[in-house]
Protein backbone atom coordinates (compact mmCIF):
# COMPACT_ATOMS: atom_id res chain seq x y z
CA UNK A 1 0.00 0.00 0.00
CA UNK A 2 1.70 2.99 -0.77
CA UNK A 3 2.37 5.75 1.56
CA UNK A 4 -0.24 8.48 1.74
CA UNK A 5 1.44 11.70 1.88
CA UNK A 6 -0.52 14.46 4.89
CA UNK A 7 -1.95 17.43 4.29
CA UNK A 8 -0.03 20.20 5.37
CA UNK A 9 -2.23 23.52 5.02
CA UNK A 10 -0.96 26.77 4.06
CA UNK A 11 -2.80 29.56 3.69
CA UNK A 12 -3.22 30.96 -0.24
CA UNK A 13 -4.48 33.57 -1.28
CA UNK A 14 -8.51 34.13 -0.49
CA UNK A 15 -10.27 32.80 -3.29
CA UNK A 16 -12.19 36.71 -3.95
CA UNK A 17 -8.40 37.82 -4.05
CA UNK A 18 -7.88 35.34 -6.84
CA UNK A 19 -10.69 36.04 -8.64
CA UNK A 20 -9.96 39.37 -9.15
CA UNK A 21 -6.45 38.66 -10.02
CA UNK A 22 -7.82 36.21 -12.89
CA UNK A 23 -9.92 38.82 -14.42
CA UNK A 24 -6.78 40.91 -15.21
CA UNK A 25 -5.28 38.17 -16.80
CA UNK A 26 -8.84 37.40 -18.85
CA UNK A 27 -8.89 41.01 -19.48
CA UNK A 28 -5.88 41.53 -21.05
CA UNK A 29 -6.61 38.52 -23.21
CA UNK A 30 -9.86 39.40 -24.26
CA UNK A 31 -11.22 42.83 -24.70
CA UNK A 32 -14.63 41.25 -25.02
CA UNK A 33 -14.50 40.86 -21.04
CA UNK A 34 -16.46 43.56 -19.05
CA UNK A 35 -16.56 44.20 -15.55
CA UNK A 36 -20.16 45.55 -13.20
CA UNK A 37 -19.42 45.95 -9.86
CA UNK A 38 -21.88 47.43 -6.92
CA UNK A 39 -19.71 50.18 -4.80
CA UNK A 40 -17.38 46.91 -3.15
CA UNK A 41 -14.67 46.50 -5.50
CA UNK A 42 -12.38 46.81 -3.27
CA UNK A 43 -13.30 43.80 -1.50
CA UNK A 44 -14.35 42.02 -4.52
CA UNK A 45 -11.54 42.64 -5.99
CA UNK A 46 -12.66 43.84 -9.15
CA UNK A 47 -10.63 47.05 -8.60
CA UNK A 48 -7.56 45.58 -9.91
CA UNK A 49 -9.22 45.58 -13.20
CA UNK A 50 -10.97 48.73 -12.23
CA UNK A 51 -7.63 50.23 -12.84
CA UNK A 52 -6.00 48.26 -15.49
CA UNK A 53 -9.27 48.73 -17.72
CA UNK A 54 -11.55 51.33 -16.50
CA UNK A 55 -13.37 51.70 -19.74
CA UNK A 56 -14.29 48.19 -19.33
CA UNK A 57 -15.47 48.57 -15.77
CA UNK A 58 -19.05 49.96 -14.93
CA UNK A 59 -19.63 50.98 -11.50
CA UNK A 60 -23.63 50.56 -10.73
CA UNK A 61 -23.50 52.08 -7.30
CA UNK A 62 -25.33 50.21 -5.08
CA UNK A 63 -28.11 48.61 -7.21
CA UNK A 64 -27.64 44.60 -7.51
CA UNK A 65 -30.67 44.21 -8.84
CA UNK A 66 -29.82 47.07 -11.38
CA UNK A 67 -26.50 45.36 -11.98
CA UNK A 68 -27.88 41.66 -13.00
CA UNK A 69 -29.76 43.59 -15.16
CA UNK A 70 -27.40 45.79 -17.04
CA UNK A 71 -24.66 42.73 -17.03
CA UNK A 72 -27.31 40.40 -18.73
CA UNK A 73 -27.92 43.56 -21.51
CA UNK A 74 -24.12 43.81 -22.01
CA UNK A 75 -24.65 39.64 -22.52
CA UNK A 76 -26.94 40.58 -24.84
CA UNK A 77 -24.38 43.10 -26.71
CA UNK A 78 -21.93 40.31 -27.69
CA UNK A 79 -19.77 41.23 -24.15
CA UNK A 80 -18.78 38.59 -21.76
CA UNK A 81 -20.11 40.66 -17.91
CA UNK A 82 -18.42 39.35 -14.86
CA UNK A 83 -21.05 40.88 -12.10
CA UNK A 84 -19.69 40.61 -8.69
CA UNK A 85 -21.18 41.76 -5.31
CA UNK A 86 -21.24 39.74 -1.90
CA UNK A 87 -23.35 36.72 -2.32
CA UNK A 88 -25.79 38.30 0.36
CA UNK A 89 -26.63 40.83 -1.47
CA UNK A 90 -25.49 39.47 -5.80
CA UNK A 91 -28.24 36.34 -5.25
CA UNK A 92 -30.15 35.76 -1.78
CA UNK A 93 -33.58 37.02 -1.47
CA UNK A 94 -32.99 39.91 0.12
CA UNK A 95 -36.08 42.64 0.72
CA UNK A 96 -34.45 45.49 -1.25
CA UNK A 97 -30.49 44.56 -2.37
CA UNK A 98 -31.35 41.38 -4.44
CA UNK A 99 -30.35 40.09 -8.06
CA UNK A 100 -32.20 36.35 -7.94
CA UNK A 101 -35.17 37.33 -9.59
CA UNK A 102 -33.28 39.70 -12.36
CA UNK A 103 -30.85 36.36 -12.42
CA UNK A 104 -34.42 34.13 -13.26
CA UNK A 105 -35.59 36.28 -15.48
CA UNK A 106 -32.80 37.89 -17.68
CA UNK A 107 -29.93 35.28 -17.13
CA UNK A 108 -31.57 32.21 -16.84
CA UNK A 109 -34.62 31.96 -18.83
CA UNK A 110 -33.68 34.95 -21.07
CA UNK A 111 -30.02 32.74 -21.36
CA UNK A 112 -28.00 35.32 -21.23
CA UNK A 113 -23.72 34.50 -20.95
CA UNK A 114 -23.57 36.48 -17.57
CA UNK A 115 -20.97 35.36 -15.07
CA UNK A 116 -22.32 36.31 -11.47
CA UNK A 117 -19.57 35.88 -8.99
CA UNK A 118 -20.16 36.14 -5.07
CA UNK A 119 -18.13 37.26 -2.60
CA UNK A 120 -18.00 36.87 1.05
CA UNK A 121 -19.96 33.65 0.80
CA UNK A 122 -20.33 31.59 4.59
CA UNK A 123 -19.96 32.23 8.07
CA UNK A 124 -16.19 32.29 7.35
CA UNK A 125 -16.97 36.34 6.53
CA UNK A 126 -16.47 36.56 10.35
CA UNK A 127 -17.25 39.79 11.71
CA UNK A 128 -19.26 41.27 9.97
CA UNK A 129 -22.13 39.10 11.42
CA UNK A 130 -25.39 36.95 9.49
CA UNK A 131 -26.91 39.91 7.43
CA UNK A 132 -23.58 39.93 5.35
CA UNK A 133 -23.13 35.75 5.05
CA UNK A 134 -24.27 34.25 2.27
CA UNK A 135 -25.44 30.81 3.31
CA UNK A 136 -28.12 30.01 0.96
CA UNK A 137 -26.71 31.30 -2.08
CA UNK A 138 -25.78 27.79 -3.71
CA UNK A 139 -29.50 26.31 -3.37
CA UNK A 140 -31.01 29.34 -5.15
CA UNK A 141 -28.46 29.20 -8.01
CA UNK A 142 -29.44 25.57 -8.43
CA UNK A 143 -32.60 26.84 -9.06
CA UNK A 144 -32.15 28.65 -12.06
CA UNK A 145 -32.51 26.58 -15.34
CA UNK A 146 -29.32 26.16 -16.90
CA UNK A 147 -27.21 28.27 -14.64
CA UNK A 148 -23.47 26.62 -14.12
CA UNK A 149 -22.84 26.66 -10.31
CA UNK A 150 -19.30 26.71 -8.94
CA UNK A 151 -17.63 27.12 -5.57
CA UNK A 152 -13.63 26.33 -5.82
CA UNK A 153 -11.57 25.73 -2.97
CA UNK A 154 -8.33 27.56 -3.41
CA UNK A 155 -6.33 30.19 -5.07
CA UNK A 156 -5.19 27.75 -8.30
CA UNK A 157 -8.68 26.06 -8.73
CA UNK A 158 -10.41 30.34 -8.45
CA UNK A 159 -8.11 31.71 -11.36
CA UNK A 160 -8.95 28.06 -13.64
CA UNK A 161 -12.82 28.09 -12.91
CA UNK A 162 -13.14 31.76 -13.75
CA UNK A 163 -11.36 31.17 -16.62
CA UNK A 164 -13.46 28.51 -17.09
CA UNK A 165 -16.68 30.14 -16.40
CA UNK A 166 -15.50 33.05 -19.09
CA UNK A 167 -15.16 30.46 -22.03
CA UNK A 168 -18.22 28.53 -21.18
CA UNK A 169 -21.24 30.21 -23.03
CA UNK A 170 -24.00 30.40 -20.83
CA UNK A 171 -24.92 31.95 -17.27
CA UNK A 172 -22.41 31.18 -14.19
CA UNK A 173 -22.94 31.31 -10.71
CA UNK A 174 -19.27 30.96 -8.90
CA UNK A 175 -19.20 31.44 -5.35
CA UNK A 176 -15.85 32.92 -3.58
CA UNK A 177 -14.99 33.39 -0.03
CA UNK A 178 -13.01 36.34 1.73
CA UNK A 179 -10.54 34.67 4.39
CA UNK A 180 -7.19 33.10 3.10
CA UNK A 181 -7.92 30.02 1.60
CA UNK A 182 -5.83 26.86 2.45
CA UNK A 183 -3.62 25.96 -0.37
CA UNK A 184 -5.12 22.45 -1.96
CA UNK A 185 -3.30 22.23 -5.52
CA UNK A 186 -0.50 22.55 -6.46
CA UNK A 187 -0.35 25.60 -9.46
CA UNK A 188 -0.85 24.18 -13.08
CA UNK A 189 -3.62 21.64 -11.88
CA UNK A 190 -6.33 21.39 -14.54
CA UNK A 191 -9.89 22.02 -13.88
CA UNK A 192 -13.23 21.45 -15.95
CA UNK A 193 -16.69 22.28 -15.64
CA UNK A 194 -18.72 19.56 -13.53
CA UNK A 195 -15.54 16.97 -13.33
CA UNK A 196 -14.81 16.41 -9.74
CA UNK A 197 -11.24 15.78 -8.61
CA UNK A 198 -10.35 13.03 -6.12
CA UNK A 199 -7.86 14.93 -4.04
CA UNK A 200 -7.26 11.74 -1.66
CA UNK A 201 -7.85 8.37 -2.53
CA UNK A 202 -9.30 5.71 -0.10
CA UNK A 203 -12.24 2.58 -0.22
CA UNK A 204 -14.13 3.50 3.36
CA UNK A 205 -15.88 6.14 3.21
CA UNK A 206 -15.89 9.24 1.13
CA UNK A 207 -15.83 12.64 1.83
CA UNK A 208 -17.68 15.10 -0.90
CA UNK A 209 -17.00 18.88 -0.44
CA UNK A 210 -16.39 21.95 -2.22
CA UNK A 211 -15.44 25.68 -1.16
CA UNK A 212 -13.29 26.64 2.03
CA UNK A 213 -13.95 22.96 3.33
CA UNK A 214 -12.31 20.88 0.91
CA UNK A 215 -8.84 21.20 2.88
CA UNK A 216 -11.38 20.45 6.17
CA UNK A 217 -12.29 17.19 4.65
CA UNK A 218 -8.29 16.37 3.86
CA UNK A 219 -7.18 17.39 7.28
CA UNK A 220 -10.22 14.95 8.44
CA UNK A 221 -8.82 12.10 6.13
CA UNK A 222 -5.56 12.12 7.51
CA UNK A 223 -7.20 12.01 10.96
CA UNK A 224 -9.15 9.11 9.91
CA UNK A 225 -6.26 7.04 7.81
CA UNK A 226 -4.55 7.75 11.86
CA UNK A 227 -7.23 5.33 13.03
CA UNK A 228 -7.01 2.53 10.03
CA UNK A 229 -9.89 4.19 8.02
CA UNK A 230 -9.01 4.71 3.87
CA UNK A 231 -10.77 7.96 3.06
CA UNK A 232 -11.55 9.16 -0.51
CA UNK A 233 -12.02 13.09 -0.24
CA UNK A 234 -13.63 14.82 -3.57
CA UNK A 235 -13.62 18.37 -4.50
CA UNK A 236 -16.89 19.26 -6.05
CA UNK A 237 -16.19 22.19 -7.35
CA UNK A 238 -19.48 22.14 -9.46
CA UNK A 239 -22.57 21.89 -8.35
CA UNK A 240 -24.37 22.14 -11.16
CA UNK A 241 -23.62 19.87 -13.27
CA UNK A 242 -22.87 17.19 -10.71
CA UNK A 243 -20.13 14.58 -11.53
CA UNK A 244 -23.08 11.92 -11.12
CA UNK A 245 -20.07 9.44 -12.32
CA UNK A 246 -17.67 10.48 -9.56
CA UNK A 247 -20.68 10.45 -7.05
CA UNK A 248 -21.94 6.81 -8.10
CA UNK A 249 -18.72 5.36 -8.36
CA UNK A 250 -17.78 6.50 -4.50
CA UNK A 251 -21.21 5.14 -2.98
CA UNK A 252 -19.96 1.79 -5.02
CA UNK A 253 -16.63 1.49 -4.09
CA UNK A 254 -16.74 2.97 -0.34
CA UNK A 255 -20.78 2.28 0.82
CA UNK A 256 -20.91 5.51 2.68
CA UNK A 257 -20.50 9.22 2.62
CA UNK A 258 -19.92 12.40 4.09
CA UNK A 259 -20.96 15.59 2.37
CA UNK A 260 -19.52 18.81 3.49
CA UNK A 261 -20.40 22.05 2.56
CA UNK A 262 -20.32 26.14 4.24
CA UNK A 263 -23.86 26.57 3.22
CA UNK A 264 -27.11 25.40 4.82
CA UNK A 265 -28.03 22.10 4.81
CA UNK A 266 -31.09 22.97 3.23
CA UNK A 267 -31.04 22.61 -0.83
CA UNK A 268 -27.26 22.81 -0.94
CA UNK A 269 -24.36 19.88 -2.20
CA UNK A 270 -25.55 17.66 0.34
CA UNK A 271 -29.06 16.98 -0.86
CA UNK A 272 -27.94 17.04 -4.59
CA UNK A 273 -25.25 14.34 -3.82
CA UNK A 274 -28.19 12.46 -1.89
CA UNK A 275 -30.08 12.49 -5.09
CA UNK A 276 -27.76 10.99 -7.31
CA UNK A 277 -26.66 8.10 -4.78
CA UNK A 278 -30.60 7.03 -4.20
CA UNK A 279 -30.70 7.07 -8.11
CA UNK A 280 -27.42 4.73 -8.23
CA UNK A 281 -25.96 3.25 -5.43
CA UNK A 282 -27.81 4.11 -2.30
CA UNK A 283 -25.68 3.66 0.44
CA UNK A 284 -25.38 5.25 4.43
CA UNK A 285 -24.51 9.23 3.97
CA UNK A 286 -24.06 12.05 6.51
CA UNK A 287 -24.06 15.32 6.42
CA UNK A 288 -21.78 18.52 7.63
CA UNK A 289 -23.52 21.93 7.16
CA UNK A 290 -25.37 24.85 8.94
CA UNK A 291 -28.70 23.68 10.31
CA UNK A 292 -31.25 25.65 9.49
CA UNK A 293 -29.71 28.58 11.86
CA UNK A 294 -28.00 31.86 11.33
CA UNK A 295 -24.60 32.39 12.53
CA UNK A 296 -22.53 35.39 14.32
CA UNK A 297 -20.16 37.87 14.60
CA UNK A 298 -16.78 36.49 15.65
CA UNK A 299 -13.30 35.13 14.48
CA UNK A 300 -13.75 32.59 11.15
CA UNK A 301 -12.05 29.81 12.87
CA UNK A 302 -14.53 30.87 16.11
CA UNK A 303 -17.38 30.45 13.99
CA UNK A 304 -16.80 27.66 11.69
CA UNK A 305 -16.08 25.78 14.92
CA UNK A 306 -19.29 26.62 16.64
CA UNK A 307 -21.44 25.73 13.77
CA UNK A 308 -18.93 22.55 13.59
CA UNK A 309 -17.74 23.28 9.92
CA UNK A 310 -14.18 22.15 11.08
CA UNK A 311 -11.91 18.80 10.01
CA UNK A 312 -13.12 17.04 13.59
CA UNK A 313 -16.67 17.47 12.76
CA UNK A 314 -16.50 15.83 9.35
CA UNK A 315 -14.38 12.90 10.42
CA UNK A 316 -16.89 12.45 13.18
CA UNK A 317 -19.74 12.77 10.68
CA UNK A 318 -17.59 9.50 8.72
CA UNK A 319 -17.07 7.47 11.26
CA UNK A 320 -20.71 7.78 12.23
CA UNK A 321 -21.13 7.06 8.64
CA UNK A 322 -19.32 3.80 9.22
CA UNK A 323 -20.72 2.56 12.02
CA UNK A 324 -24.12 2.74 10.41
CA UNK A 325 -22.62 0.65 7.07
CA UNK A 326 -21.46 -2.00 9.59
CA UNK B 1 -37.38 55.20 -46.98
CA UNK B 2 -39.59 57.26 -44.32
CA UNK B 3 -43.24 56.57 -44.71
CA UNK B 4 -45.57 59.41 -44.48
CA UNK B 5 -47.97 60.05 -41.65
CA UNK B 6 -50.89 58.99 -43.46
CA UNK B 7 -48.83 55.59 -44.67
CA UNK B 8 -48.47 54.91 -40.63
CA UNK B 9 -51.99 55.99 -39.62
CA UNK B 10 -53.16 52.99 -42.11
CA UNK B 11 -50.40 50.97 -40.53
CA UNK B 12 -51.57 51.68 -36.95
CA UNK B 13 -54.95 51.04 -37.80
CA UNK B 14 -54.44 47.25 -39.13
CA UNK B 15 -52.31 46.71 -35.97
CA UNK B 16 -54.91 48.09 -33.65
CA UNK B 17 -57.08 45.74 -35.34
CA UNK B 18 -54.94 42.82 -34.87
CA UNK B 19 -54.88 43.43 -31.20
CA UNK B 20 -58.38 43.21 -31.05
CA UNK B 21 -58.71 39.97 -33.12
CA UNK B 22 -55.63 38.49 -31.12
CA UNK B 23 -56.98 38.82 -27.77
CA UNK B 24 -60.46 38.19 -28.49
CA UNK B 25 -59.67 35.21 -29.96
CA UNK B 26 -57.19 33.86 -27.50
CA UNK B 27 -60.13 35.02 -24.32
CA UNK B 28 -56.99 36.43 -22.51
CA UNK B 29 -54.70 39.39 -22.51
CA UNK B 30 -54.34 42.64 -21.78
CA UNK B 31 -55.92 44.91 -24.62
CA UNK B 32 -55.39 48.19 -22.64
CA UNK B 33 -52.18 48.69 -23.08
CA UNK B 34 -51.18 47.20 -26.47
CA UNK B 35 -53.63 49.86 -28.10
CA UNK B 36 -52.46 52.50 -25.84
CA UNK B 37 -48.77 52.05 -27.50
CA UNK B 38 -49.49 51.39 -30.89
CA UNK B 39 -48.38 54.80 -32.38
CA UNK B 40 -45.15 54.60 -30.39
CA UNK B 41 -44.32 51.04 -32.07
CA UNK B 42 -45.23 51.59 -35.48
CA UNK B 43 -43.12 54.71 -35.44
CA UNK B 44 -40.32 52.63 -34.24
CA UNK B 45 -40.09 49.23 -36.23
CA UNK B 46 -41.75 50.91 -39.63
CA UNK B 47 -40.31 54.29 -39.81
CA UNK B 48 -37.34 55.16 -37.42
CA UNK B 49 -35.48 52.12 -36.13
CA UNK B 50 -32.19 51.24 -37.93
CA UNK B 51 -33.41 47.61 -38.23
CA UNK B 52 -33.09 44.66 -40.90
CA UNK B 53 -35.76 42.02 -40.51
CA UNK B 54 -34.61 39.89 -43.01
CA UNK B 55 -31.14 39.97 -40.83
CA UNK B 56 -32.71 40.04 -36.83
CA UNK B 57 -29.43 39.82 -35.37
CA UNK B 58 -27.42 42.25 -37.63
CA UNK B 59 -24.81 43.68 -34.92
CA UNK B 60 -25.25 47.40 -35.96
CA UNK B 61 -29.02 46.85 -35.44
CA UNK B 62 -31.01 49.76 -33.28
CA UNK B 63 -33.09 47.23 -30.59
CA UNK B 64 -36.48 47.57 -28.97
CA UNK B 65 -37.10 46.19 -25.31
CA UNK B 66 -40.74 45.83 -24.16
CA UNK B 67 -40.30 46.13 -20.65
CA UNK B 68 -44.19 46.16 -20.18
CA UNK B 69 -44.27 42.81 -21.53
CA UNK B 70 -48.14 42.24 -21.18
CA UNK B 71 -48.49 44.54 -24.07
CA UNK B 72 -47.00 41.86 -26.07
CA UNK B 73 -49.65 41.61 -29.07
CA UNK B 74 -48.75 45.21 -30.45
CA UNK B 75 -45.07 43.92 -30.67
CA UNK B 76 -45.99 40.80 -32.10
CA UNK B 77 -48.39 42.56 -34.88
CA UNK B 78 -46.09 45.39 -35.62
CA UNK B 79 -42.95 42.74 -36.26
CA UNK B 80 -45.41 40.62 -38.26
CA UNK B 81 -46.34 43.72 -40.16
CA UNK B 82 -42.37 44.54 -40.67
CA UNK B 83 -42.31 40.61 -42.34
CA UNK B 84 -39.90 39.40 -39.35
CA UNK B 85 -40.33 35.84 -40.25
CA UNK B 86 -39.87 33.88 -36.72
CA UNK B 87 -42.91 36.75 -36.20
CA UNK B 88 -45.59 34.93 -38.97
CA UNK B 89 -48.54 37.53 -39.84
CA UNK B 90 -50.98 34.20 -40.64
CA UNK B 91 -50.19 33.10 -36.83
CA UNK B 92 -51.06 35.66 -34.98
CA UNK B 93 -54.32 34.50 -34.26
CA UNK B 94 -52.64 31.59 -32.31
CA UNK B 95 -51.91 33.81 -29.67
CA UNK B 96 -51.44 32.38 -26.16
CA UNK B 97 -52.22 29.05 -27.37
CA UNK B 98 -50.46 25.51 -26.64
CA UNK B 99 -47.66 25.49 -29.47
CA UNK B 100 -47.76 29.11 -30.53
CA UNK B 101 -44.42 31.41 -30.85
CA UNK B 102 -46.82 34.22 -29.55
CA UNK B 103 -46.89 33.63 -25.89
CA UNK B 104 -48.32 35.16 -23.51
CA UNK B 105 -45.39 37.64 -22.83
CA UNK B 106 -42.73 37.89 -25.46
CA UNK B 107 -40.04 35.20 -25.58
CA UNK B 108 -37.25 34.87 -27.34
CA UNK B 109 -37.05 31.53 -27.15
CA UNK B 110 -40.07 31.06 -29.58
CA UNK B 111 -38.92 33.95 -31.24
CA UNK B 112 -35.26 34.76 -32.10
CA UNK B 113 -35.89 38.44 -33.08
CA UNK B 114 -37.25 39.16 -29.84
CA UNK B 115 -34.18 41.49 -27.87
CA UNK B 116 -35.84 40.07 -24.79
CA UNK B 117 -37.48 38.51 -22.94
CA UNK B 118 -39.60 40.34 -20.95
CA UNK B 119 -43.17 39.95 -18.18
CA UNK B 120 -41.15 40.53 -14.85
CA UNK B 121 -42.25 44.55 -15.00
CA UNK B 122 -39.39 46.71 -14.09
CA UNK B 123 -36.33 45.10 -15.86
CA UNK B 124 -36.03 45.97 -19.42
CA UNK B 125 -34.01 49.47 -18.13
CA UNK B 126 -31.53 47.85 -16.81
CA UNK B 127 -31.22 45.69 -20.20
CA UNK B 128 -30.99 48.13 -22.28
CA UNK B 129 -28.53 49.98 -20.55
CA UNK B 130 -26.22 46.84 -20.91
CA UNK B 131 -26.84 47.09 -24.49
CA UNK B 132 -26.36 50.55 -24.63
CA UNK B 133 -23.05 50.30 -23.22
CA UNK B 134 -21.98 47.11 -25.24
CA UNK B 135 -22.54 49.14 -28.45
CA UNK B 136 -20.80 52.03 -27.00
CA UNK B 137 -17.96 50.13 -26.26
CA UNK B 138 -17.99 48.22 -29.86
CA UNK B 139 -18.53 51.91 -31.59
CA UNK B 140 -21.76 50.87 -33.20
CA UNK B 141 -24.69 53.13 -34.08
CA UNK B 142 -26.97 51.27 -32.05
CA UNK B 143 -29.36 52.57 -30.14
CA UNK B 144 -31.50 51.34 -27.60
CA UNK B 145 -35.33 51.39 -26.68
CA UNK B 146 -37.22 50.26 -23.98
CA UNK B 147 -40.88 50.50 -23.84
CA UNK B 148 -41.84 51.03 -20.05
CA UNK B 149 -45.22 51.10 -18.34
CA UNK B 150 -46.30 53.86 -16.35
CA UNK B 151 -47.37 51.58 -13.20
CA UNK B 152 -44.62 49.70 -14.26
CA UNK B 153 -42.21 52.31 -13.06
CA UNK B 154 -43.47 52.50 -9.11
CA UNK B 155 -40.65 49.30 -9.41
CA UNK B 156 -37.89 50.25 -7.56
CA UNK B 157 -34.99 48.77 -10.30
CA UNK B 158 -36.35 51.09 -12.94
CA UNK B 159 -35.15 54.27 -10.65
CA UNK B 160 -31.73 52.56 -9.90
CA UNK B 161 -31.47 51.74 -13.99
CA UNK B 162 -32.69 55.52 -14.40
CA UNK B 163 -29.70 56.69 -11.45
CA UNK B 164 -27.07 54.30 -13.28
CA UNK B 165 -27.91 55.00 -16.84
CA UNK B 166 -27.16 59.34 -16.13
CA UNK B 167 -24.84 58.48 -14.24
CA UNK B 168 -22.72 56.55 -17.29
CA UNK B 169 -24.20 58.42 -19.62
CA UNK B 170 -25.87 56.50 -21.83
CA UNK B 171 -26.99 58.67 -24.60
CA UNK B 172 -27.79 55.59 -26.65
CA UNK B 173 -30.83 54.84 -24.26
CA UNK B 174 -34.18 56.25 -24.58
CA UNK B 175 -36.31 55.77 -22.75
CA UNK B 176 -40.54 55.83 -23.57
CA UNK B 177 -42.95 55.55 -21.08
CA UNK B 178 -46.62 54.99 -21.74
CA UNK B 179 -48.15 56.82 -19.83
CA UNK B 180 -51.96 55.67 -20.51
CA UNK B 181 -52.61 56.36 -16.27
CA UNK B 182 -54.75 53.05 -15.98
CA UNK B 183 -52.64 49.66 -14.12
CA UNK B 184 -55.07 46.59 -13.19
CA UNK B 185 -56.40 47.78 -10.19
CA UNK B 186 -57.35 51.64 -11.12
CA UNK B 187 -55.93 54.55 -12.00
CA UNK B 188 -52.16 54.75 -11.23
CA UNK B 189 -53.06 58.26 -9.60
CA UNK B 190 -54.98 56.24 -7.03
CA UNK B 191 -53.00 52.92 -6.94
CA UNK B 192 -49.58 54.62 -6.15
CA UNK B 193 -49.30 58.10 -8.18
CA UNK B 194 -45.78 58.19 -10.00
CA UNK B 195 -46.92 62.45 -10.95
CA UNK B 196 -44.89 64.26 -11.60
CA UNK B 197 -42.93 62.04 -13.95
CA UNK B 198 -41.01 64.59 -16.13
CA UNK B 199 -39.75 65.85 -13.19
CA UNK B 200 -38.79 63.01 -12.05
CA UNK B 201 -36.86 62.18 -15.29
CA UNK B 202 -35.39 65.73 -15.28
CA UNK B 203 -34.38 65.39 -11.63
CA UNK B 204 -32.24 61.59 -12.23
CA UNK B 205 -30.22 63.43 -14.94
CA UNK B 206 -32.36 62.31 -17.83
CA UNK B 207 -33.09 64.56 -20.74
CA UNK B 208 -37.05 64.40 -21.06
CA UNK B 209 -39.63 65.17 -23.24
CA UNK B 210 -43.62 65.19 -22.73
CA UNK B 211 -45.26 64.26 -25.91
CA UNK B 212 -48.64 63.10 -27.32
CA UNK B 213 -48.12 59.33 -28.00
CA UNK B 214 -50.68 59.55 -30.62
CA UNK B 215 -48.86 62.03 -32.63
CA UNK B 216 -47.06 60.13 -34.87
CA UNK B 217 -44.89 63.54 -35.72
CA UNK B 218 -44.84 64.53 -32.17
CA UNK B 219 -42.78 60.98 -31.33
CA UNK B 220 -40.69 61.63 -34.89
CA UNK B 221 -39.35 64.89 -33.35
CA UNK B 222 -38.83 63.34 -30.32
CA UNK B 223 -36.97 60.49 -31.58
CA UNK B 224 -35.11 62.66 -33.69
CA UNK B 225 -33.91 65.08 -30.27
CA UNK B 226 -33.17 62.04 -28.38
CA UNK B 227 -30.78 61.27 -31.19
CA UNK B 228 -29.13 64.43 -31.42
CA UNK B 229 -28.92 64.86 -27.43
CA UNK B 230 -24.95 63.58 -26.05
CA UNK B 231 -23.75 62.81 -22.37
CA UNK B 232 -27.29 62.04 -21.32
CA UNK B 233 -29.97 59.44 -21.62
CA UNK B 234 -33.68 60.72 -23.15
CA UNK B 235 -36.75 59.50 -21.56
CA UNK B 236 -40.06 60.42 -23.89
CA UNK B 237 -43.21 60.64 -21.68
CA UNK B 238 -45.31 59.73 -23.61
CA UNK B 239 -49.48 60.79 -23.00
CA UNK B 240 -51.29 58.24 -24.28
CA UNK B 241 -55.17 57.05 -23.58
CA UNK B 242 -55.67 53.51 -22.41
CA UNK B 243 -57.68 50.99 -25.08
CA UNK B 244 -57.06 54.09 -27.66
CA UNK B 245 -59.04 53.44 -30.41
CA UNK B 246 -61.65 51.40 -29.56
CA UNK B 247 -64.33 54.33 -28.28
CA UNK B 248 -66.31 52.25 -25.60
CA UNK B 249 -62.87 50.87 -23.99
CA UNK B 250 -60.92 53.64 -24.03
CA UNK B 251 -59.86 54.72 -20.18
CA UNK B 252 -61.68 51.99 -18.90
CA UNK B 253 -59.75 49.78 -16.02
CA UNK B 254 -61.77 46.80 -16.86
CA UNK B 255 -59.34 46.19 -19.97
CA UNK B 256 -55.77 46.86 -18.74
CA UNK B 257 -55.75 42.72 -18.55
CA UNK B 258 -59.31 41.88 -19.77
CA UNK B 259 -60.71 41.05 -23.24
CA UNK B 260 -63.41 41.98 -25.24
CA UNK B 261 -66.57 39.81 -25.74
CA UNK B 262 -67.67 38.42 -28.94
CA UNK B 263 -70.32 41.51 -29.16
CA UNK B 264 -67.31 43.51 -28.09
CA UNK B 265 -64.97 42.28 -30.63
CA UNK B 266 -67.81 43.04 -33.37
CA UNK B 267 -67.72 46.50 -32.45
CA UNK B 268 -64.24 47.52 -31.82
CA UNK B 269 -63.61 46.27 -35.49
CA UNK B 270 -66.48 48.09 -36.65
CA UNK B 271 -65.08 51.09 -35.05
CA UNK B 272 -61.68 50.51 -36.48
CA UNK B 273 -62.40 49.68 -39.96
Amino acid sequence: MPVKTRFEPRLGAATREAFGRALVELGRENKDIVVIDADISKSTMTTYFAKEFPDRFFSCGITESNMIGVGAGLAMAGKIPFVSSFSAFAVDIFPVNNGFEQMRVCAAYGRSNLKVVGTHSGISIGEDGPSQMSVEEIALACSLTGFVVMAPADETATKALVRAAAEYDGPVFLRTGRPKAPVVYAPGQRFEIGKSIEVAAGSDVTIIANGLLVAQSMLAADALEDEGISVRVIDMHTVKPLDREAIARAAADTGAIVVAEEHLIDGGLGVRVAQVVVETNPCVMEFVGIHDRYAESGQPDELLEKYHLLSTDIADAARKALARKR
Amino acid sequence: MAKSIAELQGIARRVRRDIVEMITTARSGHPGGSLSAVEILVELYCNHMRIDPANPKWDDRDRFILSKGHAAPVLYSVMAERGYADAPQEKLGTLRRFGSVFQGHPDMRFIPSLEASTGSLGQGLSLGLGMALGARLDGRPSRIYVMLGDGEIQEGQVWEAATSAAFLKADKLVAIVDYNQIQLDGFVKDIMDVAPLADKWRAFGWHTLEIDGHDFAAIEEALADAAATKGKPTCLVAHTVKDKGVSFMENNSKYHGMPPTQDERALALQELN
